[in-house]
């Protein structure tokens, strides 16, 4: 199993999901965070003070598939997330010991 | 349409006229005498009306005028603090006017202030006062003085934001009404005070509105809080950005129009000058934003809302000390050179000094009120307002471009006493306040933010 984290552009979310959905891929964890790679932040000016906005707001994507999968799933996401300007953000993969169902306790890929 | 129901009322009217002698017993005196008293009862009806809806647009200054246009400019963490502060103003000075602070402006009592006649209200009613506004309940006159007894102090709240205790804040507003605003009002607007140019003040100062008792005695007071206090911590450290200027468009929004009350209300009645007045207003605010937009445009790159609501307000300003002597196309200059000085004092002369006015009281109150102040005694006008006259009545010359030099440096005069009286008065009320109640709350409170610390409460419950 290998986990797929994907910092990607708010308004990204909506394709990225609608084409993840399209290749079988129901489950997902996201989150609205800030941050900034290559892309320069934008100055604001409030009364002549002048503040530096490095920190723009993203959207963060989690889900865990199977092995076998991550390349399908990582083109998709890739392919809906890409503007082609910087700022469209990263995808990072990593490997997964376990997955757990709470609910009743199935484990590995079953899991998912 | 006002000839035409004119006409149609015209045969009722002669009708009318034709019954009276029938319905109305009695001499030609004594009909004439009805006659007038009717007609002045008409006369006050109209103008209380017009006064009461002015009283109520000034306090819609304050609350909630100012507490959205200050509360939207802080930090999160410190916007009910902010609001708290306008709106407990509209509580402590309304108590403290009426037990003694209106008796204190407008008793009668020496130049500098009043005496101690009206306290508790005492001979305060429906009968018109014929010094201050022959045709208004003296209530009227002194409920709308009122309005602007509290704004006063809530405008310096904008020097203090952020950083002061709340109890410091209760008692140094209360000693500051006593020491600076009671006398400066009686000074300008109380019979018998120095400045005041129609009832015979021995340096005839004009301010129509409260340009030097308003905003030059809060605006310099605001300096002196800003300096006395020392900066919020973390100050050129941290970032200190609006947490919401969609409030602060709303609040500056109603301060112009509750500004339509406080400059067109100052007539004390619904007439033309009230029109004058209303207009001038109306083309400063104006003029101003354009102004500060254009600056800001030129020097930053970019024209921001946050400039068009601060222009406005210093056109508001400015205009307030000559809305009731300029005609129209001076109050747009008076406006445009507001919104252009106060830019240049907010954003260059504040950062060149290094105090921290957190929400720009004195950039904006006292360097807008002093232009205007001044920019009074150049355009003023005795065609709009003919307030200076000779003993045997006859009108004089009101402004410099009338003709009147010497009326520049009775503005200057009104000026300097203005910031001298806000900024030692301020510095005393301070000292004493501070040595009372301790002047800031300690580090972990203002770094908490005073919501927390001071009220217990916060404005934004989002897990709620």
């Amino acid at each position: 199993m290998k986990k797929i984290e994907a910092v990607i552009q708010p308004y990204k979310l909506e394709d990225v999901k609608n084409a993840l959905k399209a290749i079988g891929i129901d489950g997902m964890t996201i989150t609205e965070v800030r941050g900034h790679g290559r892309q320069k932040g934008h100055k604001e000016v409030y009364r002549g003070q002048e503040y530096q906005v490095d920190l723009l707001p993203k959207v963060k994507l989690e889900l865990i598939v199977a092995t076998v999968r991550v390349e399908e799933v990582v083109q998709t996401l890739s392919a809906a997330a890409r503007t082609g300007k910087i700022g469209d953000g990263k995808i990072f993969i990593y490997t997964v010991e376990e997955a757990i169902r709470i609910r009743n306790d199935e484990r590995g890929e079953a899991a998912l | 349409m006002f000839r035409r129901i004119c006409l149609s009322l015209l045969p009722s009217l002669v009708w009318t006229s034709m019954a009276a002698p029938a319905q109305v017993p009695g001499s030609l005196d004594a009909r004439l005498k009805a006659i007038e008293e009717s007609t002045k009862s008409a006369q006050s009806s109209g103008d209380n009306a017009w006064m009461l809806a002015s009283c109520a647009l000034v306090l819609f200054m304050t609350g909630p005028g100012l507490a959205l246009f200050y509360g939207g400019l802080v930090r999160r963490k410190n916007v009910l603090a902010t609001m708290m502060h306008s709106f407990v103003l509209m509580v402590l000075v309304t108590i403290l006017w009426a037990v003694v602070g209106y008796s204190l402006a407008f008793g009668e009592g020496n130049s500098f202030i009043g005496g101690f006649q009206f306290v508790f209200m005492h001979g305060v009613g429906a009968a018109p006062n014929a010094d201050y506004a022959p045709t208004i309940p003296h209530l009227t006159f002194m409920v709308f003085q009122l309005m602007f007894a509290i704004i006063t102090p809530a405008l310096i709240s904008g020097a203090y934001a952020e950083r002061m205790k709340f109890s410091t804040m209760l008692v140094y507003t209360t000693l500051w009404m006593l020491v600076v605003y009671f006398p400066m009002a009686h000074m300008v607007w109380g019979k018998g005070g120095l400045l005041n140019a129609s009832m015979g003040g021995s340096i005839p100062c004009l301010d129509f509105a409260g340009g030097t008792v308003v905003h030059i005695t809060s605006g310099i007071s605001a300096l002196v809080a800003a300096i006395v206090l020392g900066p919020r911590s973390g100050y050129r450290h941290e970032p200190m950005k609006p947490h919401n200027l969609v409030l602060s468009v709303i609040g500056a929004c109603m301060l112009w129009f509750g500004w339509f009350g406080f400059n067109a209300g100052s007539a004390l009645n619904a007439s033309g000058l009230a029109s004058s007045a209303f207009v001038a207003t109306h083309f400063g605010a104006a003029a101003a934003a354009a102004g500060w937009i254009l600056a800001e445009w030129l020097l930053n790159g970019k024209p921001s809302m946050l400039g068009g609501i601060s222009g406005c307000v210093a056109g508001l300003v400015a205009i307030t000390p000559a809305s009731g002597f300029v005609q129209p196309m001076p109050a747009l200059i008076i406006g445009f050179l507001a919104g252009i000085f106060c830019f240049f004092m907010v954003t260059f002369v504040k950062m060149r000094m290094g105090y921290d006015d957190s929400l720009d009281a004195f950039g904006v109150h006292g360097a807008g009120g002093t232009l205007g102040a001044l920019l009074t005694g150049v355009f003023a006008s005795s065609l709009v307002n003919p307030i200076l006259k000779t003993a045997a009545g006859a009108t004089l010359p009101s402004g410099l471009l009338e003709g009147n030099a010497a009326q520049l440096g009775n503005q200057a005069i009104g000026v300097l006493i203005a910031l001298a009286l806000g900024a030692t008065g301020s510095f005393v009320c301070l000292k004493i306040a501070g040595a009372l109640c301790g002047l800031r709350p300690d580090a972990e409170q203002e770094e908490n933010g005073l919501d927390l610390s001071m009220h217990g409460e916060e404005g934004y419950n989002l897990d709620a």
